[in-house]
């Protein structure tokens, strides 16, 4: 049962109060883009053992939608920030390697 | 004979007496007693019968680790099967019958397994059974059902209640033995949170039974003390019958108590099922005694020694009236000490270890009794109870030394660490050779969400058994518990224990050491499950070499008790057989529950009416009162139709549909979704969401629009209506308000948040009604107010406006193809609004319609509804609706996926109407078939049927549907193929069956 | 090797069971195979034993870095049917169905395949005519299935209160032939077959690297050293993502937990598989007497191997509320599986991957497709549909059409 502190209110949602939203960081393809960019982005998906970049949506709480570095064996939460951002905070990338000196995600690492 | 020596039991009140019965038999038995304690005393031994043999057996442990005392428990709405009897307290009236018998717990038909238990070892139906085939569904498997399971299933519903508690804590202790009371003191007196749980039903343990002083005094005064001063801690919860059954992630407890198991009374919750937040998790949850593995171990009589101390000094109650004691450890001295010095016979101590015992042994020969070091139980004499014991070399192959009679065994394999909790979660174990145990390995414990260790342990669950080492150890932890968490500086003393010197314990896993193989094939390993030694040798020399293929194909571990007495001895057996340590064995993964939950206490107080919410709209009531059919959408309730008494619902919809079509009728359409969307930038917001264009239109009008996801598919329709410069006001279909809102929150707050645009969803604030019929305006004049002429009001308009009163939104939109308005009023006016509108309207035979009506209507207009046409695998085009596909837009949510080479096949199946040939309604879900078959043999489909209806408008079979290649094909006669195989054929039309020009909607 | 039946356990019960063989060799890895399959689950077991039935390749190494059939092939629900929507996924469910049909004498080692029946409730008007559409598609599939009434629900499954307060039984898809069979037989009996041919079952054999040559497959490098082959499988389920990225590409996947459960052993009170998509939740009782039950997943990616509780929670809430009598039944044990979850269902040949929630019962139509595909080097008729460039080219095969919780 995880928990998750909102970064927008600032309360420490139980998963009963979020509904998880998949990958994070996804760059949108629309039109004008390959077949091969679009299937990319519409259907690829990261799926590490260890550190994860993933969107949550505080759906019974604030309705805001976050962003969480997570492992995906631990549960161990890095760090949560808005979904506003095109890239994790260093603070949280730092973080992630100070405990966890060997990890990749995409380009963040 | 088992039978109760003393009234002087800790835990009984022998001036209470009670009565109950056991197989139909009235016995009597103390307050205080459990079923077991009570069944002993009235020399009950044999108890049970074992899954696969259906041996003979009686108790073998004191606690929820039992595997041979269960039983089905109390009648009909009250019935429960496979209750421990060993956790069940009696009360006045308690009806128990034993298990897995026929005809009864005596003689046993069953028992023939047990003789011809060779030809069946572990995982015999792997090899058998597997020829003629057809033996298999009709002989083999219903013989194997027929012996499947141990208690009865219950025939009624259940009778009681079950509540779930929310509750958060600086940390959870689990476990009000002495490991539990220290820590939770301790840290309790720092002022922290903590809650201090036991699953039985008093404090204090096991070190109550054992005798030791605590400072200078009995036990039970310093337990006493203890809770004296815990109870008077306000930051300090104590509950008893509370087991802990799970450690989830990120400090999530499940506690489990049971509140009227032990009661006659079973007024109020039965079970509640605590979930809890913790900081941290203590496991104080002690140890539990191991089985020693000899030749008949499992004959009624054979009893842990800690459970043969339990009785005797919890209940009064002996095992027999000559109990051996084969022992590797000084622990069950004490349990031969005790049975002496109350007057029953110890004819010998066998100890397995070559040196003997410390100081216990010692004071066990002071008080007369034999003690033979190096000597073990070769086998056990005695079928339904024990009748002597054979004794043997502890090194040898099992040569009989001497033959002892006896009625009772007390025997102690070592302990066992309770370390589910500590394991639930990813807590790693570390084998301990001078213990001979699994223990929690301090360096790997679980960690929570910050990386960081939230489950401890303490005591006999850490492998510690000298009680000076646990107060200590108790104490420090709730020191550091308290300054961790924020407490109050404080000083708390450890208290004084005497030391014990104690000979330590040697492995001892099955008896005597070099054992022949008969013995072996009748050396119980899981009491349960019948596993033998010889079962688990089997399977290593077959290859199952991980812990995992043994326990799967041997069973061993798989009952009731998952293992808690056998897992240990089985693993030391497989170690044995591959020539491995047990180490490198390992463990089989630990899983919640601890102890088997009810489901009752899971589901909780959701059941019946309340199981799931129930969503009403304002004008629900009314509905009810008038009879109304409901259908579920979603969480809601709608009415279906209105069935007048000893109409038929059919009969109702159709009545429904010709009066709105030849008059007036009026539908609750206040579940529809509504969401506002506002922003210097909704029009933009709703270009990228909906395929149309919205961003251009007028204020004051009104607009069909349509979304996709992103892979293209429709999701959901409705009408948009423009509010003011930078507010629109959204439909959505009934079950797509929550998930469209959500949908556009997500692409606002993760794609363009650049945008400025709000989303509300105010479903729940409106009620809104639909006027449908050629005599809707005359109707709504009558309530007066407003012109609504097609000059002031046209379709496809809306205005505000005052309507008999009302405050109104009236919608110019039809969903019907008749004269229509849909109009909203505030939630709180909706039932007034909608008996006002009966009122007005009855001069033209007003009449609500339902749902079905609704749905006919609309297919006969040729509308689709979403849900019906699509399923999730549909394109606008598909439907025909590239109308509402803007071509001027660079972008919008679905836009990219249509552009993909599958979703511009000419050959998809698209919208058309069917007619059969004969005016009958088409089969729901029916496929028309082409020639042929496809690559896989199956036959060739070229369209199927979405909606199909009878139209009482036009009095025949009307449908719509998917074809290849339909709208080129109107006029083709197609063949749909029902499940019998028998033909219809279609023809293919346009999909607009009423009203083709749109006339009756716009005037 | 020797062949099991009731003569050969009396014969063996007169000596004590001491002359039974290793059920499958163990193996260490010689220098070179035709075929590698990576993965000892249900799936990798069934491609390397159908590549040798149908298309004598024997040369053939699996590689498992645990124990065989220690994923999900031991953690499932057991359930086996066919009843699906969509052409394509009716027909290789339908293949694996009827191969088991055939299994338990076909690999001489009992399976338990009990074809008692599969029965998916409809409580809602919309889930009527989901089925009812399945039903139709199905009679054309070849797939033998019904819609039933709510009394014939009654009849077939006593335990079910079919007038529930809040939704009532309204009637059901029926496949009389679906049914269950013993998860882990199914594994050892694939295993069994497989070393019988000389086929090398290597456990606790870790797959670090995959070896290319001009971009073509020549051996992979594993914790028991370097193994060269012609041609590999990769069957690993939820870690499929961890050994396409050693290859380099990217899958459509994601590893979530589902969550099972089972009930302490009761007598017999339940011979179907009922499903109950509305208020998601699934039970069946098995031969052991266990109720067997199933639900949701949870929506994060999860290797640990267990989950959250409220999905458990809703799970034997639904069924308490659908089969009241299990309100006093208790949980005994409960586990999460990791599955690995696709946008569809989908199936990549040269990774065979993602079957959701439909793993187990797919089981011998997979291993028959995929061995196909590995011996010819394309795909037969069952895998075609299941190509990776659907995705591309929007075609999909998507089976939530039908049922609110695919199976």
């Amino acid at each position: 049962m995880l928990i998750f502190e909102c970064p927008y209110c600032g309360v420490l949602a139980d998963e009963t109060d979020l509904a998880a939203g998949g990958e994070a960081h996804l760059k949108r393809f629309g039109p004008g883009s390959t077949d091969d960019e679009f299937e990319a982005y519409l259907f690829n998906r990261e799926n590490p053992k260890g550190v994860h970049f993933e969107r949550w949506r505080h759906i019974n709480g604030c309705g805001k939608w976050f962003n969480a570095a997570r492992c995906t064996i631990t549960m161990e939460v890095f760090g949560t920030y808005p979904a506003q951002t095109l890239e994790p905070p260093t603070e949280i990338t730092n973080n992630i390697s100070i405990k966890r000196p060997v990890w990749k995600w995409k380009e963040f690492s | 004979m088992s039978r109760r020596f003393s009234n002087k039991g800790r835990l009984i009140k022998a001036d209470k007496p009670i009565k109950f019965h056991f197989n139909g038999v009235q016995f009597t038995g103390y307050q205080g007693d459990t079923l077991a304690s009570a069944l002993l005393a009235n020399g009950k031994l044999l108890l049970g019968r074992s899954f696969k043999y259906h041996r003979p057996r009686g108790v073998v442990s004191s606690g929820p680790e039992e595997p041979n005392f269960l039983v089905n428990l109390g009648k009909d709405h009250f019935f429960e099967p496979n209750q421990r009897g060993t956790m069940t307290n009696i009360f006045e009236g308690l009806s128990a019958t034993s298990q897995n018998h026929f005809p009864s717990l005596e003689f046993d038909f069953g028992e023939i397994n047990s003789w011809l238990a060779r030809f069946l070892p572990a995982g015999f139906y792997y090899k058998m059974f597997i020829h003629p085939r057809p033996f298999w569904k009709y002989i083999y498997e219903p013989l194997i059902r027929m012996s499947a399971g141990l208690g009865q299933a219950p025939k009624a519903k259940d009778g009681s209640t079950y509540e779930h508690f929310h509750a958060f804590y600086d940390v959870v202790v689990v476990g009000g033995g002495i490991a539990g009371l220290q820590t939770a003191l301790v840290a309790g007196r720092s002022g922290i949170k903590v809650l201090l749980i036991e699953q039985h039903a008093s404090w204090g343990g096991r070190a109550q039974i054992d005798e030791d002083e605590i400072d200078d005094a009995p036990v039970n005064s310093w337990v006493n003390k203890v809770l004296e001063e815990l109870a008077a801690m306000p930051n300090v919860s104590l509950r008893t019958r509370m087991t802990g059954v799970g450690v989830y992630d990120h400090g999530y407890f499940l506690g489990y108590e049971q509140l009227n198991d032990h009661k006659a009374n079973k007024d109020g919750p039965r079970h509640r099922l605590w979930k809890i937040r913790s900081k941290l998790i203590v496991c104080c949850t002690g140890a539990i005694e191991r089985p020693v593995s000899f030749a008949g171990n499992d004959i009624p009589g054979v009893v842990l020694a800690s459970a043969v101390r339990d009785y005797a000094i919890n209940f009064g109650v002996s095992i027999g009236q000559k109990t051996v004691v084969i022992t590797n450890n000084d622990d069950a001295y004490k349990t031969a000490i005790f049975l002496k010095e109350s007057g029953l016979e110890v004819p010998v101590i066998l100890d397995a270890r070559e040196h003997g015992g410390g100081e216990a042994a010692a004071r066990a020969r002071a008080i007369g009794i034999r003690v033979e070091n190096g000597k073990v139980i070769s086998r056990v004499i005695g079928r339904k109870r024990v009748r002597g014991v054979n004794v043997c070399l502890s090194s040898g192959e099992g040569e009989t030394t001497e033959r002892i009679g006896c009625d009772a065994v007390a025997m102690s394999g070592g302990w066992s660490p309770v370390v589910h909790l500590w394991s639930h979660c990813g807590g790693k174990l570390e084998w301990n050779d001078e213990s001979s145990m699994f223990c929690p390995d301090k360096s790997r414990p679980p960690t929570n969400e910050n990386g960081e260790s939230f489950v401890e342990t303490v005591g006999a669950a850490s492998g510690n058994t000298q009680l000076n080492e646990i107060v200590e150890e108790a104490t420090e932890l709730g020191l550091s518990i308290g300054r961790k968490f924020g407490g109050k500086q404080i000083r708390s003393n450890v208290p004084k224990v005497k030391q014990h010197v104690e000979n330590p314990v040697e492995p001892l896993w099955f008896t005597p050491r070099r054992a022949k193989r008969k013995l072996r094939n009748k050396t119980f390993l899981d009491f349960q499950n019948d596993v033998k030694i010889s079962d688990v040798e089997l399977a290593a020399r077959e290859g199952f070499e991980s812990v995992e293929h043994l326990k799967r194909y041997t069973t061993l571990g798989m009952a009731t008790d998952q293992g808690k007495l056998s897992n240990i001895n089985g693993l030391a057996v497989l170690a044995n057989a591959l020539a491995t340590p047990i180490s490198k064995v390992g463990t089989t993964t630990f899983r919640p529950p601890y102890t088997p939950v009810s489901m009752g206490s899971i589901a909780g107080s959701a059941r019946d009416s309340v199981f799931q919410p129930v969503r009403m709209s304002p004008i629900h009531s009314w509905h009810v009162e008038h009879d109304a059919v409901f259908e579920p959408v979603g969480f809601w309730r709608r009415p279906y139709c209105f069935a007048n008494k000893g109409e038929a619902t059919e009969q109702a919809v159709n009545r429904e549909i010709l009066q709105t079509r030849s008059s007036v009728g009026i539908l609750d359409a206040s579940t529809l979704g509504k969401l506002i969307v506002s922003g210097p930038d909704a029009g933009n917001f709703l270009d990228l969401v909906y395929t149309n264009m919205m961003s251009n239109l007028t204020i004051g009008k009104c607009r069909y629009g349509l979304m996709c996801s992103e892979n293209g598919f429709l999701i959901d329709d409705g009408v948009v209506a423009r509010i003011g410069e930078n507010t629109f006001l959204c439909h959505t279909t009934t079950g797509g308000a929550e998930r469209i809102h959500s949908h556009m929150e997500e692409w606002l707050q993760t794609e363009w948040w650049d945008l400025q645009v709000f989303v509300q969803n105010i479903t729940e604030q409106y009620a809104q009604i639909a006027v449908v019929g050629p005599n809707s305006r005359k109707l709504l004049n009558k309530l007066g107010g407003t012109d609504i002429s097609k000059e002031a009001l046209g379709f496809m308009e809306w205005t505000d406006a005052l309507l008999g009163g009302f405050q109104t939104r009236i919608f110019r939109i039809s969903f019907s193809g008749e004269l229509s308005f849909e109009i909203s009023v505030d939630a709180s006016v909706g039932l007034d609004f909608w008996n006002a509108l009966l009122d007005a309207g009855s001069d033209y035979g007003v009449m609500p319609y339902g749902t079905e009506a609704l749905h006919v209507m609309r297919a006969e207009k040729g509308f689709i509804m979403i849900g019906d046409e699509t399923d999730g695998t549909i394109i606008p085009q598909d439907l025909n609706l590239n109308w509402a596909i803007s071509k001027k837009k660079n972008d919008f949510i679905g836009k990219r996926a249509h552009e993909r080479i599958f979703m511009r096949n000419p050959d998809r199946w698209k919208l058309v109407g069917l007619e059969t040939l004969d005016g009958s309604v088409l089969p729901d879900g029916s496929y028309a078939v082409g020639a042929g078959r496809n690559r896989n043999g199956q036959k060739h489909t070229i369209g199927r049927v979405t909606s199909t209806y009878f139209s009482p408008t036009l009095n025949r079979g009307i449908a719509m549907g998917l074809v290849q290649n339909g709208p080129d094909r109107v006029g083709e006669v197609i063949k749909f193929e029902k499940i019998s195989g028998e033909i219809v054929e279609a023809t293919i039309v346009d999909p607009v069956f009423y009203d083709k020009s749109g006339s009756k909607q716009n005037v | 090797m020797k062949k099991y039946s009731a003569f050969a356990v009396a014969r063996e019960a007169l000596r004590d069971h001491l002359g039974w063989e290793r059920a499958w060799r163990s193996s260490e890895p010689q220098k070179k195979y035709d075929v590698i399959i990576i993965g000892a689950g249900g799936h990798g077991l069934a491609t390397a034993y159908y590549l040798g039935k149908n298309y004598g390749i024997t040369n053939v190494a699996i590689l498992e870095k645990g124990w065989l059939g220690g994923g999900n092939t031991g953690r499932n629900t057991t359930i086996i049917r066919s009843n699906y929507l969509q052409d394509p996924s009716a027909a290789i469910y339908e293949k694996a169905r009827s191969l088991y049909e055939n299994l338990s004498q076909d690999l001489n080692y009992n399976v338990m395949f009990s074809p008692r029946g599969v029965m998916m409730l409809a409580q809602t008007q919309h889930e009527i005519r989901g089925y009812e559409r399945t039903a139709h598609a199905n009679a054309l599939q070849g797939v033998s299935t019904e819609f039933i009434s709510p009394q014939k629900v009654k009849k077939l499954c006593p335990i079910i209160n079919i007038d529930g307060p809040r939704y009532p039984v309204l009637g059901a898809l029926w496949q009389p032939r679906g049914g269950t069979a013993r998860h882990d037989a199914v594994a050892w009996g694939y295993a069994r077959a497989c070393s019988d041919m000389g086929m090398h079952i290597i456990q606790q054999c870790e797959v670090t690297g995959v070896n290319t040559i001009d971009g073509k497959v020549v051996g992979v490098e594993t914790t028991k050293g370097a193994i060269a082959c012609k041609k590999i499988g990769i069957v690993v389920a939820g870690h499929s993502g961890v050994l396409a990225d050693m290859a380099g590409f990217r899958l459509p996947i994601e590893s979530v937990a589902l969550q099972a459960l089972v009930s302490e052993p009761i007598k017999p009170c339940m011979d179907v598989v009922v499903m109950a998509n509305t208020v998601h939740g699934y039970m069946s009782q098995s031969d052991k007497g266990e109720m067997v039950i199933g639900g949701g997943a949870d929506g994060y990616n999860n290797y640990s191997q267990r989950g959250s509780f409220h999905h458990v929670e809703e799970t034997v809430r639904a069924l308490v509320e659908t089969f009241p009598i299990i309100s006093r039944l208790k949980m005994l044990r409960w586990w999460g599986g990791i599955v690995v979850i696709s946008k569809t269902p989908v199936k990549n040949i040269f990774i065979n991957c993602g079957w959701g929630t439909g793993g187990f019962k797919a089981i011998p139509g997979s291993g028959w497709a995929m061995a196909e595909l590995i011996a010819k080097g394309e795909p037969g008729p069952l895998a075609e549909d299941f190509r990776v460039t659907r995705f591309r080219e929007g075609q999909f095969i998507d089976e939530s059409v039908a049922a609110g919780v695919a199976h």
